[in-house]
């Protein structure tokens, strides 16, 4: 591809516009309301079913994350995040589009080293700090007396 | 009319959280893995201090469903643990309260990995 300067730096200011905070931030936050939206639809369903609230809840994102896993399979999930950014990233869809999406992608790596290690490449990391947290405050809440 | 507005609750709070995640993401270099991170540890924060559970009662899936939920679960679940096993609570709690969500995403991960071929990545 030949390009001068000029056309370089129109093609560069063309693509920064694209990623204006402007459009950006409203464009997460109704894909991410609406992600939340058709998750309290799938508790309500659960509720109305006569489940626990807790587990309704649970349930629902469980869901989620079982469309999110169909939806990067079929290569969708990554089309729709181009646009949500954060939308898709926060809301537990976008936990497991972070398994998914290198599960797949190092398949060719074998099913242990591969799906199997790199299932975890940033799901390992969230689950990590995130029990060493829940233990920081297990701890302080346990030397409190706060539970 | 009651059941409207709690979709309008769950879309205005879980769009917010979304939208603070955008917010990091256009303003400080901090990378997707590095905000997932943040958001869950952020979550078991506001879970123990008592503030995040108020907000799933109002807003429900729109609070529990983006990534500070699953931090404020792991919270809810040592503490829920702490009361009934006392310090084993500690190393008890948190993956007992968040089993369900990591096993989906585990099988769900490992069976689209086993069905679908990886794509090309245009």
């Amino acid at each position: 591809m030949n390009m001068t300067n000029k056309d370089y730096s129109n093609l560069a200011d063309r693509e920064s516009a694209k990623s204006k905070s402007y459009i950006n931030i409203p464009a997460a936050f109704v894909s991410g309301g609406l992600i939340c939206v058709i998750g309290q639809a799938f508790m309500n369903g659960y509720l109305a079913l006569g489940v626990e609230k807790d587990v309704a809840s649970s349930a629902a994102s469980c869901t989620l994350v079982f469309l999110s896993a169909l939806l990067t399979g079929f290569g969708v999930y990554d089309d729709i995040a181009k646009h949500a950014g954060a939308g898709t990233l926060v809301p537990i869809t976008g936990f497991a589009n972070s398994v998914v999406s290198p599960a797949l992608e190092f398949k060719s790596e074998g099913m242990i080293l591969g799906v199997g290690a790199k299932m975890f490449v940033i799901a390992g990391p969230v689950i990590v700090y995130g029990v060493l947290a829940s233990v920081a405050y297990g701890l302080i809440a346990f030397g409190l007396g706060l539970y | 009319m009651e059941m409207a507005m709690e979709y309008i609750r769950a879309f205005a709070v879980g769009g917010a959280i979304c939208a603070v995640g955008q917010v990091l993401i256009d303003y400080t270099k901090l990378t997707p893995a590095r905000i997932l991170v943040a958001f869950v540890v952020i979550g078991v924060v506001l879970g123990g201090l008592g503030v995040y559970q108020p907000l799933i009662e109002f807003a429900g899936a729109g609070a529990s469903v983006p990534l500070t939920g699953f931090g404020a679960l792991l919270a809810k679940g040592v503490k829920e643990a702490l009361a009934e096993y006392g310090m084993f609570g500690v190393l008890a709690g948190g993956l007992t309260a968040s089993a369900a969500g990591i096993t989906a995403a585990i099988l769900f991960g490992f069976l689209a990995a086993l069905i679908f071929k990886p794509g090309d990545k245009t």
